[in-house]
Parts: C-alpha cells; structure tokens; sequence
C-alpha cells in the first residue's frame, strides 16, 4: 500500500471473559478495537476504570489472550516473543523480587536481552542513575516505597534501548514529585524517538504529554484524536477574578459568582466583559484576573463516560 | 537455554534469601536430639533408628518444601506480577517453567544434600567408625530427590491452573495416592468386573509410583540396593517429570493472566 | 519511658501468674480424670496393616517406635509387677509388621510372649507365630530357628518339634554346630537339665539385649538350683538305701561322705532337706518361690 506501518497497529481485537455460575455469562471487556499508534508518538488510553484499558495493553504483551482479532508491533505480530527484544513494558501497580537489591533486578531482567556482561553492567548503572535510584540500588526492594518501585519499573522497562514503550498506568499512586519525574522521563523517551503508549485516568497528563489520545469506555473506543482536536475549541466566555470588600452596592452579577471570602469568581459572555468590568471598577472591585474559559479534556470525557452509561441502562431497560 | 538458566539462578536466590534453608536448623537440632536420646530409648538399633529417622525426616522435611515452596513460588509471581514484568522480555513461558523447575530442584539438592550430611554426622556420634555398608544410605537419599523432583513438577502443574490451596492439596494427594499405587494393581478377592479391574490397573500406572523411591527398608538395616533398580527408577523419574512438564508448560502457555 | 518498664513488669507478672494457674489446674484436672477413667492400658490402632497403611513410606521408622514402645511397656510391667502383659503381642505384631527385618522385635517377642508369667506373657504359639514371620522375612537369620526350638522345648515341651527347629537351623551355614548336637539329643532324651541349661547358657553369653540377658540369668539359675538338687537327691537316696531311714539335715549327707559340702544355691544360700527328705531351696532364699512356682 506504500503507508509506513505504524509502531502499534490493532485489528478488530477483542476480549471476553466469562463469568457467573458455571461460566456461562460472557463479559466483553474489549470490543472489536482497531486502531494504530504512529512511530514516533506518545499516544495516551484514556477511561476509567474497567473500561478496558489495560486489558488492552495486556492483550498486546500476550499477558492474556485476545477472543478475536490480531495486533502487531514493529510490524511483527503480537505472539512473536523475539519482538519483545524491542519493546519495554511497565506494568501497572509494579512488583518485584522482595527479597532481591534494584541492582540485582535489573540485572536480572537484562539478562534476557542478549547483552555482554560489560554492556549490561554499563546499562543498568546507567538507568539507576537515570531514574534516580543510584543510591539506593543495594537495598532490598521490599523496603522500597511505591513511587521507588515505580522507578524501578520504568528502568527495567527502558533498559534495553527499546523502540516501543508501553507504560500501564505508570502515575498511579505517585506523590507530584513522582508524577513530575515520570512525566519528565515519558517527554524523554519521546525526545529520543521512541513510541510510547500509555494508559492514565489522569486527564491533565494526558492532555499535557499526548500527541494523541484514545478514549475507552466501557471496552470501546469512543474518540480518537489529538486532544486539541476532541474538544470543542470554541471559547466558552470569560471568567474574572476579583477581591470587593464591604458592600459596594449589591451588583446583580455577585449573585452568579462563587464567593470564597472576600474573592469572586464569575462567568460570563464575552460580549459583556467590559461593561461587567466597568460596573466592577465603580463598584471598587480590584480585578486580579480575567481569562479565557477553555473546554477540557475532562468535560469531552465525561460527556463520553454518561453516554455510555446512559447506553446501558437503556439496553437494561430494554432487556436485550 | 540461557533463559532457563537465568530464571533457575534467581529462583534458586529467591529461595534462599527466603528463609527456606533454615529448615536445616531444624533438621539439625532433630538429628542432635535423635543422637542423644537413642541410645537411652531403643538399645541396640541405635543406628537403624538414626538412619531411619533420619532419611524419614530428609523426605518429609524435602516434601515440605518442595510442595509449599513450588506452589508459592510460581503462585507468588502470578499473584503479585512479578511475572508480568519478566513476560514481556523475550523469553517464552516454558522457559520461565523450566527455569523455576531447575532452580527448585537445585535448591532441594543443596538443602537435601546439608540434611545427609548432618545425617551422617549424627549416625559418626553414635557408632564410629563408618561403614562402606553405610554409603548405601547415600543411595536412599538420591532415590529421595528424585521423588522431590517429581513432586515439584507436580506442584507446578497444579499452580499453573488452579489456586494455591488446592495445588498444595493436589500434589499432596498425588504422592499418598502415588504410594498405594502399586496397590492398586494387586487388588485381589474383591468382586469387580473385568472392566473395572482394569480401569484400576490403568490408573495404578498413571499415578506416579512413589514406592519406586523407597529403599528405607533396605537401608536401615544395611543392605544395599541393586543398581539396576536405580538406574530405571532414575529413568521413570526422568519420563515423568518430563510428562509433568511438558503438561505444565502446555496448561501454562495458554493461561490468561489476571 | 517509666510507664513502659511498668507495663513490661506487670505483663512479666500476669504471664507468670497465668502459667501457674495453669499448672494447678491441670494437677486437679489430672486427679479427677483418674477417677473418671479406670486405668486401663490400650493401643489406639491394633491392626497392623492399618498401621502399615497410615505409616506412608515410613514404615521403618514407625516399627522401630512400635519396637521402642514394646519394650518400655515390657520394662514397666516388669518393675511395677504386673503381670498383665497383653499388649505385648499387638505390640510386637505391629513392629515386625510395620519392618519385617527388625530382627531385635521377633527375638524379643520370642522369648517375652511365651516364657510364663511373671517372666513373659504364657502365650508361646504366639511365639511361633511370630517366629515363623521372622524366618519367612530373614530367612538367612538362623538365631530364630534356635528361639523357635527354645520356645518349643521349654514353653510348649514339644520335642519333636523343637529338634526338628533345632535341625533346621543347624543347616545353615553360619549356624553354631552346637545346633545340630542339640537337635539329635533333643530327638533323643526329651527334656534334660543339661540340654536345658546349655540352651540357656548359649542365649546368656550371645544376646546383646539386656532384658533377655537378665531373663536368661533368671532361668539359668533356676536350672542350676534343679541341677544341685537333683545331686542331693541322689545323695539322699543313697544314704536312705544304706541306713534305712531318710536324711533330714544335709548336715548328715555330708557326714556320709555322700556330699562334698554344704551346697549353697546360686543366690548363696544352703539347701535344706524337706520333711519328705527331699532336697529343696532355703525358706530363706529368693529362689525359693521361685522354684516352687516352677513346680506347679
């Protein structure tokens, strides 16, 4: 066809599980997915919980079975375990070997790769120092704290110079300093040419790293796009901060705005924003901010998340 | 290979930064305890008891951990994803199995090998000098690991499918079924149908016969064990636990993980 | 932190106290179980192919414990004088069962099942029975052919069979030649006191286990004192042949010149003459009753 293939390309995957008494009832946690991630990108799996998210990362590291449906990677298919050479994966809620040194599991797991010792020896010194555990690298994981298992996690996971990232909900359970530095290390990878793909419930990550976003909910892909392009861009009106001590009059506007003491918060067209600002200046109001109200990721996704819901009670209701 | 290696070395590590081995604490304060009382209780087999408990220690002790910690071990990974992880790299799954196969067994040969030599220093406090005649309970002790090796095989195919409890109940059930094996082919005087006998005498040379690993008898009164028995009992643990394996590394490819 | 060491002391303290109370409880307990339940001895699992079954592979060990308790029940029958011992075959029967070359268990049992009491338990076919398993699994150990011929020359007096025990075992190679003399003067003479006593000689001098010894000893002297008294006997005979009336003191027997001295039994003391002038053991003597219980 002459199009570059992609670095992740999925098929009509799905998967299925059964459940209930005797395993009779099948519940479909990922439904007919297709999709491509490009070379190059960081692509963000966004939803909430259950939606199939990392059912669908698992299904690309053959952690389960896909039901139908095929995916490759590097344009190889998922089952060829030589392909895993080039990828790294983190997965989520990271665990180790309690009982084993950061040292020691990197080690271990470089060993996989077909590395001579010296290049290993060099490689996991240098993804200690890189993910900030150099220090700590001989003490035994199982007195690691959560975000430093992350840390080791996402080691293993790049130790190997790999082309593709896969990175199953790797802010989860990180303090800000933590999400900082993952969020610094994903930007770096992408800096040196590597896809990555992970998956987040966190909006604001993705909105900030992705070059594009997938949206599942309910084990389908709802949207696809770059997060620019998901929302509607178009502003929404203006919104003004300002401080009004005592009672300057009662302005009619002070009964639509939020109050946190003597600070307000208001909303409004922005065909009245000055002749709101004016009557605010008289009034002896002090403006300490007006800005533009711009649409988020967060009130694309949620419309997406009540459709959904609202599909599902309807085929309860239904009976289908 | 390399892959089974890499895996057999860090379980073997895993073990033993995990404690097992200090079962061998244990055994040794039992084989002292033994050597000293022995001769106050039972005058005049002061040796065969020794030996005699001592092997049954080795193989309940070597039971032990071959049951608990093959299930844990492999159970302990799927639980806690640590093999996820390791998954992803380029190694197939049979190659972990095998890998957690050979580290197990490599830690049940060091712990069993410790526990005949504490054997061996109890049986020289009780009775110096050492006979050649006592080399044969080297034999019992080898005829011990490779039924521990079996069992673990076992203990793996059972974790690779079902939860912990019920492997550990599993390989626990095969092995004292396993020693009425035999049993069931000599079933004589009892009322069935042909086909029921015969149903019987399959499932006798399904089981694995743990009888064939049994030379206690034999041992602690000093007698030797003929080499030929050795040689096939070796073999039928080998096609065994080949069996077992290949079972488990079926059974195990086509898991779906959590 | 004060509170701590105060909190650890009373802890210390409470344990203590606690254990204490424990162990007072479990003395009261003890002493009205004893009265609830009469004491009787049991075995919990009698049938040894059950034991055998339950036992797993460790048959061996498990024996050697049976073994163990067979002997402790012997030795504490023994030393209270009770002379129920009716456990003692279960018991033997388990071990030789649960490891059929425990020798020491089929030579115990040979000699404590038939021997009677107070010795042993007056059960002599058991014995055999016994015996006959320990052939069946040893049968290059020709020591139970011997117990089997004492077993049925000196409990069931059977002796035709006890030579022929006696025979069968001389064939083996290792055998003692003694064996085959015995089995011939067995089918010849029946019971001797010098078959006797030479068959419980050979058991005194070869036996490792110190029950068997001591009981060994108790038989030799017996038969020692038997011997000693035929002796007088004979003297007394004699000197009732030359003087017409019977001796009443051995006293008198010497003076006849038809004993060489007083005779002392093996525990020392001398011999008296009976009202009948028959030779018998000292009323002063632990032999004596003994040896009149032999004579019943």
């Amino acid at each position: 066809m002459g199009m570059p293939q992609g670095a992740i390309e999925i098929e009509h995957l799905s998967k299925e599980y059964p459940y209930g008494f005797l395993h009779l009832k099948k519940k479909k946690s990922l439904e007919d997915l297709t999709m491509r991630v490009e070379d190059g990108e960081v692509f963000g799996f966004l939803g909430p919980n259950g939606a199939g998210k990392s059912t669908t990362i698992k299904l690309l590291m053959r952690l389960i079975f896909p039901t139908a449906g095929t995916a490759r990677i590097l344009g190889k298919p998922i089952d060829d375990v030589s392909m895993h050479g080039s990828i790294g994966y983190l997965p989520e809620q990271p665990y180790f070997y309690d009982y084993l040194t950061a040292h020691e599991v990197l080690d271990y797991f470089a060993r996989f790769h077909r590395l001579t010792a010296n290049d290993r020896s060099a490689r996991v010194a240098a993804m200690l120092k890189k993910v900030g555990l150099d220090t700590a690298k001989k003490i035994q994981l199982r007195k690691y704290s959560k975000g430093m298992l992350q840390r080791v996690g996402l080691a293993q996971a790049i130790l190997h110079d790999p082309r593709v990232v896969v990175l199953d909900e790797p802010m989860s359970g990180l303090d800000p300093l933590g999400r900082r530095e993952v969020r610094d290390i994903i930007l770096e990878l992408k800096r040196e040419g590597r896809t990555v793909l992970f998956s987040t419930h966190v909006l604001s990550d993705a909105e900030m790293l992705c070059d594009r976003v997938g949206v599942i909910v309910g084990g389908k892909l709802r949207g696809i796009g770059a997060p620019g392009d998901l929302v509607d861009m178009k502003a929404q009106g203006m919104e003004i901060l300002f401080e009004l001590s005592g009672s300057a009059g009662s302005l009619p506007l002070l009964e639509k705005a939020t109050r946190t003491g003597e600070r307000y918060r208001v909303q409004l067209p922005e065909t009245e924003l000055y002749s709101t600002l004016d009557a605010l200046k008289s009034a002896g109001a002090r403006i300490l901010s007006v800005a533009q109200i711009k649409p988020t990721l967060e009130e694309y996704f949620m419309h997406l998340v009540e459709t959904d819901r609202a599909q599902a009670s309807a085929v309860e209701v239904s009976g289908t | 290979m390399r892959n089974i290696r890499t895996v057999a070395a860090n379980t073997f590590r895993e073990a033993v930064r995990d404690r097992v081995l200090y079962n061998l604490v244990f055994f040794a304060l039992l084989m002292m305890g033994a050597a000293i009382l022995v001769g106050q209780i039972s005058i005049g087999i002061e040796q065969d008891v020794i030996v005699s408990l001592g092997l049954t220690a080795i193989s309940v002790i070597g039971i032990l951990i071959a049951v608990f910690l093959g299930v844990a071990l492999v159970s302990k990974e799927m639980d806690k994803r640590t093999l996820y992880a390791l998954l992803a790299k380029p190694v197939k799954r049979w190659e972990f199995l095998l890998g957690k196969f050979f580290g197990l067994v490599m830690t049940l040969t060091v712990n069993t090998a410790a526990m005949a030599a504490g054997l061996y220093l109890a049986l020289w406090t009780v009775k110096h000098p050492l006979l050649k005649s006592d080399a044969y309970i080297l034999v019992a002790v080898y005829l011990i690991l490779l039924k521990l090796a079996v069992i673990v095989a076992l203990a793996l195919l059972f974790s690779c499918f079902t939860t912990p409890f019920l492997a550990i109940l599993f390989s626990a059930g095969i092995y004292v079924a396993g020693l009425f094996a035999a049993d069931l082919r000599t079933v004589k005087g009892v009322d069935l149908d042909s086909g029921s006998l015969r149903l019987m005498r399959g499932i006798s040379y399904l089981l694995p016969n743990f009888q064939n690993f049994n030379v206690m008898g034999a041992v602690v009164h000093g007698r030797g064990v003929p080499g030929v028995f050795v040689w096939q009992a070796t073999l039928y643990a080998l096609v065994y636990i080949a069996i077992i394996l290949t079972g488990a590394a079926v059974v195990f490819s086509r898991r779906n993980l959590k | 932190m004060k509170t701590r060491a105060i909190a650890g002391m009373f802890l210390a303290v409470a344990v203590t106290a606690g254990f204490l109370c424990v162990w007072r409880l479990q003395e009261g307990l003890d002493k009205e179980r004893s009265k609830v339940e009469s004491e009787r001895d049991d075995l919990a699992l009698r049938s040894p192919a059950l034991m055998k079954k339950l036992s797993l592979e460790y048959a061996p060990l498990v024996g050697a414990i049976y073994w163990t308790r067979a002997v402790q029940y012997y030795g504490l029958k023994h030393y209270l004088g009770d002379q129920n011992l009716e456990l003692l075959w279960p018991l033997l029967d388990i071990s030789s069962t649960l490891d059929p070359n425990l020798i020491v268990a089929y030579r115990f049992g040979a000699m404590f099942l038939s021997d009677a009491p107070p010795r042993g338990a007056g059960e002599p076919e058991k014995a055999v029975e016994l015996l006959e398993r320990g052939i069946k699994a040893n049968p290059d150990y020709w020591r139970f052919y011997q117990d089997l011929g004492n077993v049925y020359y000196f409990d069931e007096k059977n002796y035709l069979k006890a030579s022929q025990a006696f025979e069968e075992g001389s064939r083996n190679p290792a055998a003692m030649p003694w064996m085959k003399i015995m089995a011939a003067k067995i089918a010849a003479e029946g019971e001797s006191l010098e078959t006797s006593y030479a068959l419980w000689l050979d058991v005194y001098q070869t036996t490792t286990n110190k029950d068997i010894r001591k009981n060994a000893e108790v038989h030799l002297r017996l038969v020692k004192a038997e011997m000693d008294i035929r002796e007088i006997d004979k003297a007394a005979d004699l000197y009732a042949q030359k003087t017409k009336h019977r001796a009443t003191r051995i006293s008198e027997l010497v003076q006849a010149g038809l004993l060489p001295g007083q005779l002392g039994d093996p525990d020392g003391f001398a011999y008296v003459l009976s009202e009948q002038g028959k030779a018998e053991p000292n009323a002063k003597s632990p032999l004596r009753e003994e040896w009149l219980r032999e004579k019943k």
